[in-house]
């Protein structure tokens, strides 16, 4: 399973959409609360073996399954 | 899962309950009636290396795994739930530090804290502001290379010895951790007496007025202070609590059972009365129930799992409800010999009511829990037959 379909399986766990866009903001959705904010970044670090820095806490590295994989990609080819 | 201990495990289980029933049963009662710990009790602490458990070996700290830290707990909580509690809210902070912190903020402090030589305490609540986190009122102004801090905190556990604390406050509107050293110009504290339970845990009230920080003092970035940095110690806060509720209901289990075998009424010991029994069986197995729920969220922890925040959730809820039931069966089992300052289980009993109100009420965690399971627990595929006639 490649980076997206990872974090989409993830992130359909909480939000339970079958056809949940890549690029649908979840957090302005209101589909999460703030706690899922904190199970995400325990998720990327656990499956994709890198560590969030408080340099990447912005909500624009979160808010899509797009911009999440970019993040753990662009972390990854650092 | 492998769900016994391993032997590491159990040879750090048999040495935190040869140093408990050495250095605190002895002082847990005397603790309790002065409202403060005795004089040495955090040195010996320190002497052992315990004030380190969740710290990195790389800053002098033990890094013991959550399932030992969680054991560290329960033992302590099994003797006093006072002296517990500095581990609890000590971690919280080397936590936050370890995990948001910036390197110098790391190398300042987790040696220190690691060695006992700096005590930490958590600074959130406030006098009034409980579970609503985000309406904090204590404010952080940034001018040229430092924050100015004003507001006040309440309940701050250990708050009368710590050395610094990890205060929250809303900078540009939004809540923001902030470590202040308890010699900073501007901080005042004044110790609480009088609690219900937990009197050894040296509570206090804290007070910023104009208190100056340097910009380096600021714990992860503007606006993280509650979804990240706070998160991270009350999910720890929230383990070591659930575990330490174990360590105190195996306490009213033991206190219950050795006097049941002793005392006798109408020519019976009461350990023989099947009522009494049925007390017993209860608390048996709700022990050992919590006691598997915290050990299945510390696996978790140990795999870092997203899932372990909410069985934390699940491991204190249950396990701080759970003593409500344990504790008053241990003094209706001890009958009025159980209602006198002079009986154990009567400590046993105040300390109880307090574990289902800190890092989290009951009702809080039964939001948590609910909201949590309604999102995850997987939709039906299937229409109901009354829908489909």
């Amino acid at each position: 399973m490649d980076i997206k379909e990872k974090v989409k399986e993830f992130v359909t766990k909480y939000i339970q959409e079958d056809d949940l866009g890549y690029d649908v903001n979840f957090f302005e959705g209101g589909f999460v609360n703030s706690l899922f904010a904190m199970q995400l970044v325990m998720f990327i670090e656990r499956e994709f073996e890198i560590q969030v820095d408080n340099s990447d806490l912005n909500i624009t590295n979160f808010d899509t399954i797009n911009h999440i994989v970019a993040l753990i990609e662009g972390k990854k080819a650092s | 899962m492998n769900m016994l201990l391993t032997d590491e495990q159990m040879v750090l289980q048999k040495d935190f309950k040869d140093f408990v029933e050495k250095e605190v049963f002895p002082i847990a009662d005397m603790q309790d009636h002065k409202e403060c710990l005795e004089e040495h009790i955090v040195e010996k602490l320190a002497d052992k290396g315990y004030l380190g458990a969740v710290i990195s070996s790389s800053y002098g700290g033990k890094e013991w795994d959550p399932i030992v830290s969680g054991i560290m707990h329960e033992e302590f909580g099994r003797a006093s739930t006072g002296l517990r509690s500095l581990f609890t809210v000590h971690e919280m902070v080397a936590i936050a530090i370890q995990r948001w912190g910036s390197e110098e903020q790391k190398e300042k402090w987790l040696p220190k804290m690691a060695k006992g030589e700096v005590i930490g305490a958590f600074a959130l609540t406030e006098p009034e502001v409980g579970s609503d986190a985000k309406s904090i009122q204590t404010v952080a102004v940034h001018k040229e290379n430092h924050f100015v801090i004003n507001g006040q905190k309440k309940w701050i556990t250990m708050g009368q010895i710590a050395d610094i604390f990890l205060v929250f406050a809303k900078y540009d509107d939004k809540p923001t951790a902030f470590i202040v050293e308890g010699n900073r110009a501007g901080f005042t504290r004044k110790l609480i007496k009088g609690m219900l339970g937990f009197r050894a845990s040296m509570g206090a009230e804290l007070f910023f007025q104009d208190c100056e920080v340097p910009e380096e003092n600021m714990v992860g970035k503007c606006g993280t202070g509650l979804t990240h940095v706070a998160l991270s110690c009350l999910d720890h806060g929230r383990y070591t609590v659930a575990c330490g509720c174990v360590g105190l209901g195996q306490a009213c289990l033991e206190e219950s059972t050795n006097y049941a075998r002793k005392r006798k009424q109408f020519g019976e010991r009461l350990i023989n009365n099947q009522l009494i029994k049925k007390m017993i069986t209860e608390m048996a197995v709700q022990v050992k129930a919590a006691r598997q729920l915290c050990y299945y969220a510390g696996c978790l922890k140990m795999q870092k799992h997203s899932d372990s925040i909410n069985e934390t959730w699940v491991a204190k809820y249950f396990a701080s409800t759970m003593l409500d039931k344990i504790c008053s069966d241990t003094v209706q089992i001890h009958g009025a010999n159980g209602c006198n300052q002079a009986s154990r289980v009567e400590r046993l009993f105040r300390d109880a009511k307090i574990n289902s109100i800190i890092e989290g009420s009951s009702q809080m965690h039964e939001l948590l829990i609910a909201t949590n399971t309604a999102m995850t627990t997987r939709r039906t595929k299937f229409k109901p037959k009354t829908e489909e006639k």
